[in-house]
């Protein structure tokens, strides 16, 4: 059974230097409230895996927008992403200030890293990136060819925490996601030593049928209740 | 033509090269304006990386922009018989071979079909995010842009910039024509009356192999 608790309690959890899993795809799946309580504790130096930096400017007239707000706060030491283009703050602390670095994977190629670290194998095999800087990154193994084909060999990722939100999560731990908010929500939840899962809605057990639950409750450690976003 | 019609008439020659039932993935700026130009008796499902198969009409009604948005980040919808999917069945979908058109931009094209439009060493690197594997996976890519960049050729015997992927294009549609990338090299198989092939030339880097066939492009 998880363990539910506050959003201020859930983020004093993350140390500083953590490694730090992010759900979300230009906010859309991200654990706002969260993240929100996260900018306030003045965590920093960490690991943030997150598809992308997000952006500021958000839907609802943030000026910086899920986790964005880390990268403003100057929280995040490293990234590792596939598309940081839509928040300029990541290139002048990453090229300008040379305060952050930033490794960036192609996006197919990082939902599979992330897959792998959560499933016990050791890499994935990829065609993606063949032939560009990919092969020079250092999360790159190297290169295998199979039946005649040239694949990457990719190294799995895991983090010390990883951080997902869904629509509603059952009062077991069960998540559903609503909308494109899955996306990577779900790969994550199982690559990290610990999960911790924001609900809009938290709901009795039943309300999500078993069919419908896209993270099993296993996987969660600490379910937090976001709120109507 | 001016910018905006331009693109409207690149748009909608690529569209005539979808055919009815393709499962199509758009990139963002120009591509985005393809399905206003289906041919009638066309329809085509539209995947966006982030997770929708089936991308359907965005209303005041449907707008939901906290949980359902395209890959830039924007507000979008799921159509009737749409559904939503998590990162990795979407790319497993892309990579996979599932999709039988990418339509996106590009930096430069070169004669080998390799395409560059991801970074832009020591000055920007927004990221590949999903170009890569939409180069790699889908059945037929088809780049669509202007032909030159402020007067400057962007269809290059090698490109210069670092590759998004190499040998991978089959088609680039500009205004000024279509061309197809062949063993051979870069063949013009259609050209924009209002230009001259020698202008078409003179507008591109590689040599173009003219097509014994060649047609307008209208």
């Amino acid at each position: 059974m998880p363990k539910f608790v506050s959003v201020e309690e859930a983020a004093k959890l993350i140390p500083d230097g953590a490694t730090v899993m992010f759900g979300g795809f230009m906010g859309c799946g991200s654990a706002h409230k969260f993240i929100d309580a996260l900018s306030k504790t003045g965590v920093k130096d960490l690991t943030m895996i997150c598809n992308d930096a997000s952006m500021p400017g958000g839907p609802l007239g943030e000026e910086y927008y899920a986790v964005a707000k880390l990268v403003h706060n100057r929280q995040i030491k490293r990234l590792i992403t596939s598309h940081v283009g839509l928040n300029p703050e990541v290139a002048t602390q990453s090229m300008q200030e040379k305060t952050l670095e930033v490794l960036l994977v192609p996006q197919g190629s990082l939902v599979e890293m992330i897959r792998s670290g959560g499933a016990g194998l050791g890499g994935v095999l990829t065609p993606t990136g063949v032939g560009t800087l990919v092969e020079e990154s250092p999360l790159c193994l190297g290169k295998q060819t199979i039946n005649g084909r040239d694949y990457l060999l990719m190294q799995p990722l895991r983090a010390d925490f990883a951080v997902i939100a869904g629509a509603k999560i059952d009062k077991a731990g069960n998540v559903w996601y609503k909308g494109t908010t899955s996306n990577f929500n779900v790969v994550m939840a199982t690559a990290a030593d610990t999960v911790i899962a924001e609900g809009e809605e938290l709901v009795e057990i039943g309300s999500i049928a078993p069919e419908d639950v896209r993270t099993p409750s296993v996987f969660v450690d600490y379910v937090v209740e976001g709120g109507k976003y | 033509m001016d910018r905006s019609q331009i693109k409207g008439f690149i748009a909608a020659r690529v569209a005539r090269e979808l055919k009815d039932g393709d499962v199509v993935n758009l990139g963002i700026g120009l591509p985005t304006l393809v399905p206003n130009y289906l041919p009638e008796g066309v329809h085509v499902t539209l995947q966006a990386e982030l997770g929708c198969v089936g991308v359907g009409v965005l209303t005041d009604e449907n707008r939901d922009p906290l949980h359902v948005v395209d890959a830039g980040g924007s507000p979008s919808a799921v159509g009737p018989g749409g559904c939503f999917i998590d990162s990795s069945t979407s790319f497993g979908l892309i990579r996979g071979g599932h999709v039988d058109a990418t339509i996106l931009g590009g930096l430069e094209v070169d004669a080998e079909g390799s395409l560059s439009n991801w970074i832009i060493p020591g000055k920007k690197m927004p990221g590949m995010g999903g170009a890569m594997d939409l180069l790699v996976g889908a059945k037929n890519v088809i780049v669509a842009m202007e032909h030159t960049a402020k007067g400057k050729p962007k269809i290059l015997n090698k490109c210069t910039l670092p590759y998004t992927a190499v040998h991978c294009v089959d088609l680039i549609i500009t205004e000024m024509g279509v061309i197809k990338v062949t063993q051979a090299g870069l063949e013009l198989v259609e050209i924009n009356p209002e230009f001259t092939v020698e202008q078409v030339q003179a507008a591109t880097e590689a040599t173009l192999i003219i097509s014994p066939d060649l047609k307008p492009m209208v």
